[in-house]
């Protein structure tokens, strides 16, 4: 393995402070995608800083919407009930990252720092409204986390600056948000097309909801025909896709035509055909281009039908 | 070329705490197998992807191949020579003899010290949870069902 120094600092400060007097430094985290590139040589820092022991560093707080520690695991993600019931786009994610073991140590700041196009935590990030925050030799910033994806593998981080993690927005209990992502295989496989939706229904005077013992084992399409006469509107809506651009990208043309209207089944067909037309997937060896398209079809209606349906049927109702 | 720097490091394997000075750039595997001639871990891919070199840190699995030494400073790592305790097998290691779970044996420490920390969290996993905690190890002789039936008969879920 190329030779590098290792140093452990416990404050964001040294940290930062570190990676200013050290020439050829990296932050190393959980080191999943830092130790592979490293054992390739496609990488050789000299210098590699750990973000493993700084204090507070691991906190997931919740008030004034979601606050994720620079140092959150996709485990921690995963065990977090709140997370599942109110974020659900990022626990669907978390929890199919890599395996156990890579899940244990890797963290949710690593993923958005690699910037890989598959990043599996990126689109469920990006429906959420996540903001990325940042400090640095120059002070503190936060910004939202689609201006800082640049491209493939490039990110807006200035030179001694670090993530110390995200702010996602409160969502009331009319917003549901899902993530598929679509692999060859069930495990251990990065996505070919990975698609995260949110939507906040409005829902007039009336509760929504389901009424009778049918709704448990009905399917979402049949129960949305059934609501049929309530006029259900989509409030808001976003939808982001994986490995179909050099960086994760919200379909703002898809979410144009889905935002304000009466929800249908056949209003999400129309919709997903938009998000396939702006999807810009290539031939790779996970899947080739036109494949990759019909299914951001497919998975753009399912991700939608199944974030309104955990709006309509919260998992603590059935 | 420039001598690189050593570190002192303390490390607590199987409860038993190891002195060592060692160069920052090896994985916690290397030292493990090349120092402390814990051989029971195995490597495989060496790039996080097949599971064999599998351990416990703090009770929870990770992969060995990615993971520094310098960086299990102060942690609780369990490697499957820790798991018999005097000179008679763990539970799990007898119910994976008694089940045919192990053939060639170089999947069996990861596999092993995974379902034994799916079993500590959840003592009663079914089928599809443990087909999911142990969907990060390859196992290219079993195909699969034996180590599935092993783990399910200590969760007293066996059919
Ligand atoms: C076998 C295997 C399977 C995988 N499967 C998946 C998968 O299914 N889906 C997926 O999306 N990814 C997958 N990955 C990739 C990887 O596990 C994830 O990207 C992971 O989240 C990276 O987190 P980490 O903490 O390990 O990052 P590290 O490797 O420690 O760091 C990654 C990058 O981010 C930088 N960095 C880390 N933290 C910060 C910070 N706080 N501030 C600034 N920069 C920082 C590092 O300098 C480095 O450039 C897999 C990797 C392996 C080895
Ligand atoms: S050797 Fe570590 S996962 Fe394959
Ligand atoms: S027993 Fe041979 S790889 Fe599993």
């Amino acid at each position: 393995m190329t030779r590098f120094e290792y140093h452990k600092p416990h404050t964001i400060k040294e940290a930062i402070g570190l990676m200013e007097s050290l020439e050829n430094a990296k932050f190393i985290a959980g080191g999943t995608d830092v130790m592979v590139l490293i054992k390739r040589k496609k990488i050789a820092p000299a210098h590699l800083i750990s973000l493993r022991n700084i204090n507070d560093f691991s906190s997931i707080d919740i008030g004034d919407g979601l606050q994720i520690g620079g140092g959150v695991t996709h485990s921690d993600i995963v065990a977090n009930e709140f997370i599942q019931k109110r974020y659900s786009a990022l626990t669907d994610a978390a929890g199919k990252v890599g395996s156990r073991q890579i899940r244990n140590v890797a963290t949710v700041s690593g993923n958005i720092c690699n910037a890989a196009p598959s990043a599996d935590t990126a689109c469920p990030l990006l429906v959420l409204d996540a903001d990325v925050k940042i400090a640095g030799p120059k002070g503190e910033r936060q910004i939202p986390l689609d201006d800082f994806f640049l491209g493939a593998g490039r990110v807006d981080l200035g030179p001694g600056e670090v993530v110390t993690g995200f702010h996602l927005p409160p969502f009331g209990l009319n917003t549901g948000s899902a993530y598929i992502k679509h692999t060859r295989r069930q495990a251990m496989d990065l996505p070919m097309v990975g698609i995260a939706v949110r939507v906040t229904i409005r829902i007039g005077g009336s509760e929504i909801g389901c009424k009778d013992a049918f709704c448990t084992i009905d399917s979402i399409s049949n129960i949305l025909r059934r609501l049929e006469d309530e006029e259900l509107r989509c409030e808001d809506v976003r939808i982001a896709m994986g490995v179909v651009a050099p960086r994760p990208v919200r379909t703002r043309k898809a979410e144009a035509a889905l935002r304000g209207k009466v929800i249908s089944e056949a209003l999400f067909e129309e919709i997903a055909e938009i998000a396939a037309a702006e999807a810009q997937p290539r031939d790779s060896i996970r899947g080739e281009a036109w494949y990759r398209r019909e299914m951001v079809k497919v998975l753009t209606k399912r991700a939608i039908l199944i974030s309104v349906d955990r709006v309509l049927r919260p998992d603590d109702m059935i | 070329m420039k001598e690189m720097k050593r570190y002192s490091l303390t490390l607590t394997v199987n409860n038993e705490t190891h002195a060592l000075v060692t160069p920052p750039n090896r994985t916690l595997l290397e030292v493990l197998r090349d120092d402390l001639q814990l051989t029971g871990t195995k490597e495989g891919c060496g790039e996080g992807a097949c599971g064999y070199c599998t351990v416990l840190v703090d009770g929870q699995p990770v992969r060995s191949c990615l993971t520094l030494a310098v960086a299990m400073e102060g942690r609780k790592i369990t490697t499957i020579e820790g798991l018999a305790q005097g000179g008679k097998l763990h539970p799990i290691q007898a119910a994976f003899v008694e089940h045919h779970a192990i053939q060639c044996g170089f999947c069996s420490p990861g596999m092993i010290l995974t379902s034994y920390a799916l079993l500590n969290n959840n003592p009663t996993p079914t089928e599809a949870e443990i087909r999911r905690a142990i969907a990060g190890n390859v196992c290219r002789c079993t195909g699969y069902a034996k180590i599935v039936k092993a783990v399910q008969s200590l969760a007293g879920e066996e059919r």
